[in-house]
């Protein structure tokens, strides 16, 4: 084989341009599918990031029904006591989750004394809210970054429009499940940056304010938001629950929990899937550059070589080797362009990341960009690439393999 | 016993519905060691007849056997093999693998077809080197030899596998006479040496009157047998 790989090599340098033409061409395709997995991946991955880390959690339970109308904040549709302690239990003991908050979630008039208008608030512990959503105290641009009972976190937009200062007071106004309105006055705690996204712009108060104000004589919880030790065990995890909350949780055949992960919860996955799709098309793009461009060269290379490919098989080479013979050199193509365009493609990357550009999302401004390719994307974009050289120079090669001596001696 | 013996072969081609003969039934026998030529003008199936013993092609009919080994039975594996193990091809170009020095196309068959060790395959390849006067010229490539040096590297390679026949088309025809009759003596001198039996075709008068065997092909047929010097 190394003999074999020596001819295959020496055949390749034989016509250095045309080679090194392709090996452009193959490096081209790995240079831009790197670069754009990179800079899309950084995308989707602060996208999901935001999403995950400053609001919704991993995972979320609710009651049947309630994501449906999850835009009402419906308070007949929350969990009751017993349900959710049956929930944190199960929650204990599910080693791959770090954190899980229970919220009560309700919409409510806020006034400033002067004017009002509506909110959605979420009713949390604090601690449990911030160990699950950890970047809830990053968006936190004005005030402290703890909440006590009495205090509020409000979103910027409404601060802004409603020229709301920390400390300033003010009342939230709501009705609970029985028809029954409650005010109660709160301090601005915090200013919070608002968000795109589901919950972006919501305020918060500690979770037995909220029960207080909705004067709940047993707490009652919305959703329970949970975060994982590792984001990339969330669909395991996320079955794992589902089976436990479906045995432990169900009722004449029917669950009365429902559990989704981030993915059916914000309408930024549909975003994400783009990315992915429009991922696959690109590497789709380069598996027809490289099939086109390896296939080009090696019918090129059986062409030129009829004569050769006949002595050989004259000697008496077997088919077998000489099939060999052309892989090879599809293969060393493949590689060359590979390597050549992995080195290039990671050190653009490299310079992206050095150049710190940033960009917007939503209300998020200045973002940076975290270029990145996994080691498997890269290890996977390899792989296509020379299996591709080698799957494009398989006809060629057999064509040669196959060829009778006698009438490639006669080529001419 | 005979090592080439061939009873009624034909050869026909066919292009479209036409069938154009080659070959219109020929028997003959060549012993070991020999040194033998094919003449005959352009058309009379010199070619043919090599390619067939060269088991590069199958007789339309009749029994061709080389070395004990019916060659029209073989497929094209089979073939492959046959020809690695048994005989050598002198090709009138020569067909050295350009990429390759002369070391490295001496040896190519010892890798690629006997898969013989590498100290053993330097033995052979340098030995057949000092024998054909090319040692020094080992490691250069074609593009750089002259058609002499050339034709002695494509010897070399036809001889390395130690094969019972060489099959030699016009191996003189594009050397000079001087060269021509340098390349005649070599391969007289590996003949005597290794026993192996040469078989041309050729219209050079110089080689022709160097066999010791001659026949004359015309339309596809054996119109004459001459003996010539006697092999020691």
């Amino acid at each position: 084989m190394t003999d074999l790989f020596k001819i295959a090599l020496r055949n390749l340098m034989r016509y250095k341009r045309r080679t090194l033409l392709t090996a452009s061409l193959i490096t081209i395709g790995v240079v831009f599918v790197l670069v754009f997995m990179a800079v899309s991946g950084s995308f989707k991955a602060m996208m999901i990031g935001q999403i995950t880390d400053a609001m919704l959690g991993h995972i979320q339970i609710h009651k049947k029904g309630y994501v449906a109308s999850i835009d009402n904040l419906p308070l007949n549709l929350n969990m009751k006591a017993p349900a959710v302690a049956r929930i944190e239990e199960m929650i204990r003991n599910q080693k791959d989750i770090e954190a899980s908050s229970p919220r009560l979630k309700f919409g409510g008039l806020f006034s400033n004394f002067n004017e009002s208008t509506n909110i959605r608030l979420n009713g949390i512990y604090p601690d449990r809210e911030f160990k699950t959503v950890p970047l809830l105290t990053a968006r936190i641009t004005k005030g402290k970054k703890t909440l006590s009972k009495g205090e509020i976190f409000i979103p910027s937009l409404l601060a802004k429009g409603m020229n709301i200062k920390v400390g300033d007071a003010i009342v939230i106004i709501a009705t609970n499940k029985d028809g029954s309105v409650n005010g109660k006055k709160f301090v601005v705690a915090g200013i919070l940056e608002s968000v795109t996204g589901p919950g972006g712009r919501d305020g918060y108060v500690h979770i037995e304010d909220a029960a207080e104000v909705l004067r709940m004589e047993e707490l009652e919880i919305s959703e329970v938001a949970i975060r994982l030790k590792d984001f990339d065990q969330l669909q395991p995890v996320f079955h794992d629950l589902e089976k436990k909350l479906a045995a432990e949780f169900t009722k004449d055949g029917k669950s009365s929990l429902e559990i989704h992960t981030w993915e059916g919860l914000s309408p930024f996955y549909n975003i994400a899937r783009m990315l992915d799709i429009m991922t696959f098309f690109i590497k789709l793009m380069l598996v027809a550059l490289v099939l086109i461009s390896v296939l080009n060269v090696m019918i090129m290379a059986v062409y030129e070589r009829i004569r050769e490919i006949g002595t050989m098989a004259a000697i008496g080479t077997p088919p077998g080797k000489i099939m060999a013979l052309f892989m090879l050199e599809g293969f060393s193509m493949g590689v060359l362009g590979t390597l050549i365009g992995c080195s290039v493609g990671m050190l653009i990357i490299y310079i992206l990341n050095l150049a710190h550009i940033t960009f917007n999302f939503g209300q998020q401004q200045g973002l940076l960009l975290k270029a990145s390719v996994h080691p498997g994307a890269l290890l996977s974009v390899c792989v296509i690439v020379i299996l591709v050289s080698v799957l494009a120079s398989l006809e060629p090669a057999f064509k040669a393999s196959r060829m009778e001596p006698i009438t490639a001696l006669r080529h001419v | 016993m005979s090592l080439i013996v061939a009873e009624g072969i034909t050869k026909d081609y066919r292009v479209g519905d036409i069938v154009i003969p080659a070959l219109g039934g020929v028997s003959f026998s060549i012993d070991p060691a020999s040194f033998v030529s094919f003449i005959g003008p352009s058309g009379s199936g010199k070619t043919t007849l090599l390619n067939l013993i060269g088991c590069l092609d199958a007789p339309t009919s009749g029994r061709l056997t080389v070395a004990g080994t019916d060659v029209g039975a073989l497929d094209r594996r089979q073939g492959a093999t046959f020809r690695g193990a048994i005989i050598g091809f002198i090709f009138q170009d020569f067909n050295l693998l350009p990429v390759l020095t002369a070391y490295e196309n001496i040896e190519y068959p010892l890798i690629m077809v006997q898969k013989v060790l590498p100290k053993e395959r330097r033995k052979r390849v340098m030995a057949l080197l000092e024998t054909v006067g090319m040692a020094d010229q080992a490691n250069k490539r074609p593009d750089q030899l002259s058609g002499g040096q050339k034709q002695r590297v494509a010897i070399a390679r036809a001889l390395v596998t130690k094969p019972k026949v060489v099959l030699a088309d016009e191996p003189t025809a594009n050397l000079d006479s001087h060269t021509a009759h340098t390349v005649i003596e070599l391969m007289k001198k590996i003949r005597d040496e290794l026993r192996t039996t040469f078989i041309f075709s050729t219209h050079d008068q110089k080689l022709v009157g160097e066999v010791e065997i001659l026949f004359t092909l015309e339309d596809g047929l054996i119109k004459d047998r001459r003996n010539g010097e006697t092999k020691p």
